[in-house]
């Protein structure tokens, strides 16, 4: 076979000679470099990208038009209600690839090469997640575009709709630190998802995503009212459509720094610690 | 004399596992250097240690002077690591692969790119280079693997088991690369299961097992320990086999080794003259002989010499 054969000669010679190694990669830009290798894992394995693209498409378009007409009257009526719910719910989902990753790395031993490098140790955590930036936002932009053409109208404008965005990101990150510590725990990438999602149904379903909370009992509304994706899917519904939501937001960010506040150092332990 | 790397008393438990149990090594700037055992007997978790992946409960290991524990980050600044596990991303192409570590080192995107077209073509790999790692063969995985840890070449690289799971011309392309490494003054330190290798690659070994180093020195020394020809005769009866022993160890006197194999008996020899001498006693007596083989010791015989009990593949290595 081609290109299967050591070559010979004395270039090999000084390639493999030794020499000095470079100053250690600054912090940012090992996080930089690592967030590099993120993008290009989704160029090469596009197939990734099914799950921000193709799941957010076939929720909002059959919650639209199948449930739209019983619960708003008509299906334009109900996306108003229901787009920023659908963008919450597929941030949230996708949140869990963080620790999805994590985990792969470790067990295909490619975490060992990374942390037997001189640099900032817990950088390959923060690429991720600034790697996760881009599926973020590409599914986001792909819910909007799709929620205009179903009749979508933001009354709060481009504005309202990058502030809702800025939320449910910063919410996601914080999100993530808790799939971090699962990605750190279990042995699987599969067991990663089956036990991220026992709490991300609940977490996403048991919400007002899809309906208004004051047409539920009043022992699920006071569960449900609990729940951190309903005051974040409130307010982005708030920030969208241009009404007040700072109570929401304020829970929201509430809800965050409490989450990273726990998690992250939880997470960043665990990594520090052998394996 | 300044040792590359030098361990004292490491000792390394995982649970009720004892995994490293009091590990002293000296290893000689330059050199290549092999850690020989079974599954399970800690090579894997020494190597981890030295490359800062694990802290040693007990003990001291220190690499081109530097404490492994303390010093962990002017370590990693000057050794490499290839694990036995591909440490590479199988998503990314060679290059993007060896581009990727470039930069994590320090390297500006400019010579990151061309350290990693260099190192490419220093391993063979520059047909290979645009494609997803996960399309190579065997062997140029591991090629590129350890082509990642020679993007800034170390002064110290650690090899686990760098062959495993190889077909015959992976094995000699991977043996090659670690010769010219090593004659660049790169001191190579590598675990491995075959006796072969070691054989062919270290200028000495240690042969460890539950966590011990239970023999040291050159590969000479070790099988001179074992008798450089080892006897090995195959019954076609099992009933025989005391009778064929006893034979054996009266015209050898010493130097049966102990075997397994109930249809086995295998013995150190001195001279060639000695296995004519065997087989004719043992023609004599009636002993049925389906196989009779003089050759070098197995890993196994240097097991059973050393140890006196065969070499089991005790508890998976640590990974836990």
């Amino acid at each position: 076979m081609t290109g299967d054969a050591l070559p010979t000669g004395a270039r090999t010679h000084e390639l493999l000679a030794i020499r000095a190694r470079p100053t250690p990669a600054s912090a940012l830009s090992a996080v930089t470099t690592l967030a590099w290798r993120a993008l290009l894992k989704i160029k090469h394995v596009p197939f990734q990208l099914f799950d921000v693209t193709v799941t957010p498409i076939m929720f909002t378009l059959l919650f639209t038009y199948i449930f739209g007409g019983a619960l708003a009257g008509t299906p334009r009526e109900y996306v108003q209600y229901l787009l920023p719910g659908v963008l919450v719910q597929t941030i949230v989902f996708i949140t869990v690839y963080t620790g999805v990753g994590l985990n792969t790395d470790i067990h295909k031993g490619l975490y060992d090469r990374f942390r037997s490098l001189p640099m900032w140790q817990p950088a390959p955590l923060f690429g991720a997640l600034a790697g996760d930036v881009f599926r973020y936002s590409f599914a986001s932009g792909l819910i909007i575009l799709m929620g205009l053409i179903l009749g979508f109208r933001p009354g709060g404008g481009a504005v309202g709709v990058l502030l809702a965005l800025l939320l449910v990101l910063t919410f996601a990150f914080a999100l993530s630190w808790l799939w971090i510590i699962v990605g750190m725990l279990v042995r699987t990438p599969e067991s990663v998802m089956t036990t991220s999602f026992i709490f991300l149904m609940p977490l996403t379903f048991a919400s007002d995503i899809f309906v208004d909370l004051s047409t539920m009992p009043g022992w699920l509304q006071a569960v449900v009212g609990r729940n951190p994706v309903t005051y974040l899917a409130s307010a982005s519904r708030g920030l969208m459509h241009g009404r007040a939501a700072g109570a929401d937001v304020a829970w929201v960010l509430a809800a965050s720094a409490v989450i990273l506040l726990v998690a992250s150092p939880i997470a960043m332990r665990m990594y520090r610690r052998e394996r | 004399m300044s040792h590359a790397i030098e361990t004292s008393g490491l000792v390394k438990r995982f649970r009720a596992t004892r995994a490293l149990d009091g590990v002293d090594l000296r290893i000689r700037q330059g050199s290549v250097y092999g850690l020989l055992g079974p599954n399970g007997a800690g090579k894997t978790t020494t190597i981890r240690i030295l490359a800062t992946l694990l802290r040693p409960d007990a003990g001291t290991a220190t690499v081109l002077g530097h404490d492994v524990v303390r010093d962990a980050r002017v370590v990693r600044q000057k050794v490499s690591l290839t694990g036995q596990y591909a440490s590479v991303d199988e998503d990314l192409t060679g290059h993007e692969n060896l581009v990727l570590v470039g930069r994590l080192l320090g390297l500006p995107w400019r010579s990151a790119r061309q350290r990693a077209a260099e190192a490419l073509e220093a391993f063979g790999l520059v047909e290979a280079a645009g494609r997803q790692v996960q399309t190579y063969s065997g062997g140029m995985r591991r090629r590129i693997d350890i082509a990642a840890s020679l993007v800034s070449v170390p002064e110290i690289l650690f090899l686990d088991e760098p062959t495993t799971g190889l077909d015959p011309r992976g094995r000699t392309q991977v043996w090659e690369l670690v010769r010219r490494i090593a004659a660049e003054g790169t001191t190579v330190l590598l675990t491995t299961q075959y006796l072969d290798e070691a054989d062919r690659l270290a200028e000495r070994l240690a042969v460890v097992d539950h966590g011990r180093v239970i023999a040291e020195g050159t590969s000479r020394e070790l099988k001179a320990s074992v008798g450089a020809n080892a006897l090995h005769v195959r019954l076609a009866n099992a009933d025989q086999r005391a009778l064929a022993q006893e034979i054996v160890e009266r015209v050898l006197g010493d130097g049966v080794l102990p075997v397994t194999e109930p249809m086995e008996v295998a013995a150190r020899l001195k001279t060639s003259a000695q296995a004519a001498a065997v087989l004719t006693a043992l023609t004599a007596s009636g002993v049925d002989v389906a196989q009779f083989a003089v050759g070098n010791p197995s890993l196994d015989e240097v097991f059973l010499a050393l140890t006196g009990k065969p070499a089991e593949g005790a508890t998976d290595e640590a990974r836990s």
